[in-house]
Parts: structure tokens; C-alpha cells; sequence
């Protein structure tokens, strides 16, 4: 399942992955950091363009189903503000061999960071910016 | 040079992020027709000099990332995607 919300339940992107003949689950959760380069977080604000945002998130899902051997693939991401400990992302996969699993996990983020149109604006007390979006 | 201009109509421009602190605004109207991504990237630049200083800029067309050589069309859905940061 694809999804993007104000607020994401870990255990529900489980049991949209989960069935009893898969042997393994695996999840990563991204939180927003305390800290960014030494200074201190006081939120984040993620901005998305939710439309072409689930494509991206669709086409992630699928390609991991062609290039790992995994059976269920969930990403879902979070819009809005959030504080520091705050869940933004959450990727359950399941599949019949961990191997697999925690490939196609570690796949699935790190493509999601490079091509899934979402921004993310970080406040600290001084000031704020977008993250990467200049030198 | 009019050639160009045969079909003028109101081009609208979806913004995020860093783009629309730079424009000012999350959607951007040009009564204009670009043949080309590229065209309208030159347009961009032209007005927008600070939208060349971000680590990326990419145009997509109807959802998808799209080259510069790309085609535009009356009724695409365009928008600007500056370095994104999801997750």
C-alpha cells in the first residue's frame, strides 16, 4: 500500500505487508533528527506533490517487485509539520527469505530520497531552509 | 517570431518547495507557449535568475520527469521540482 498522511501508524504498514506464509518482514522508520550539522531541530515542514508523489511511490514499489525476490512491498510518508522524533517514513516489506527483505527495504529508501517529489523545510532557531536545495 | 505564438493561452506553472520561495507564489501563469521543456527552462532562468543557483532543477510534464527536448502541449501539467528531500 502507498500512501501519504499527516500521521503514520508503524503497526498498520505491518499488517498491510504481513501474512502468515511470508517468513520475514522488514521495516524502516525515518524520524526527523534532533540535530542537522550541530544545530538544533526545531521542526521539519514536508511539502508534497502528492499526485506524481504516489507515482513515484508506486513505481519504487513496483520495481522492487522485478528486482528482489519479495512478495509485499508498503511505503507510506508523512505531509506537514512534524517535530523531532516525529515519524516521517515508514517502509514494511515482506517477503519468503530475509535476504530479499532487507534489500529491497534499503532500495526502497534510498530511491524514495532520490526521486519521489517531497521537500522537506527545516526550522532551527535561527532561521530555516530546504533541505539540499542549495549548495 | 510569431510562430511561436500561434496558440497563446495561460500557461500555469505548479511550484514546491525552494521554487516557490523563489517565484513568490505555488503556482506561476505565463501568457506564453513554450515549445520545448527546455524553452520554458530558458524563460525560467531568464526571469527567475536565483532558480539556477539550486543544486537541481527538474520540469515535469503530466507527472514524469521530463528532458528538455520534450514537446510541450496545450493542457500538459507542468510543474518545477527543485532537489528533493523526502524521507
Amino acid at each position: 500500500m502507498i500512501k501519504i498522511e499527516e500521521n503514520i501508524n508503524v503497526e498498520q504498514v505491518i499488517q498491510s505487508v504481513s501474512k502468515s506464509q511470508y517468513g520475514g518482514t522488514t521495516v524502516f522508520i525515518g524520524t526527523v533528527r534532533v540535530h542537522t550539522k550541530g544545530q538544533r531541530v526545531l521542526k521539519l515542514h514536508f511539502e508534497c506533490y502528492e499526485p506524481m508523489a504516489l507515482r513515484e511511490m508506486e513505481k519504487i514499489e513496483r520495481q522492487a517487485k522485478e528486482k528482489f525476490d519479495i512478495q509485499e512491498m508498503s511505503i507510506h510518508h508523512v505531509v506537514g509539520e512534524k517535530l523531532p522524533g516525529e515519524k516521517v517514513v515508514v517502509i514494511a516489506v515482506a517477503a519468503f527469505h530475509r535476504k530479499a527483505a532487507f534489500e529491497a527495504c534499503e532500495y526502497a529508501i534510498d530511491t524514495l530520497k532520490e526521486t519521489v517529489p517531497i521537500w522537506k523545510k527545516e526550522f532551527f532557531e535561527n532561521g530555516s531552509v530546504w533541505v539540499a536545495a542549495h549548495p | 517570431m510569431q510562430k511561436r505564438k500561434l496558440e497563446i493561452m495561460d500557461q500555469h506553472i505548479l511550484l514546491f518547495g525552494a521554487t516557490k520561495d523563489i517565484i513568490g507564489s505555488s503556482i506561476y501563469s505565463i501568457n506564453d507557449s513554450f515549445k520545448t521543456v527546455g524553452e520554458l527552462r530558458e524563460h525560467l532562468y531568464k526571469q527567475f535568475p536565483s532558480l539556477e543557483k539550486l543544486n537541481s532543477l527538474m520540469i515535469a510534464v503530466n507527472m514524469n520527469y521530463a528532458e528538455d527536448l520534450l514537446e510541450l502541449k496545450a493542457g500538459d501539467e507542468i510543474a518545477l521540482i527543485p532537489p528533493v528531500s523526502g524521507g
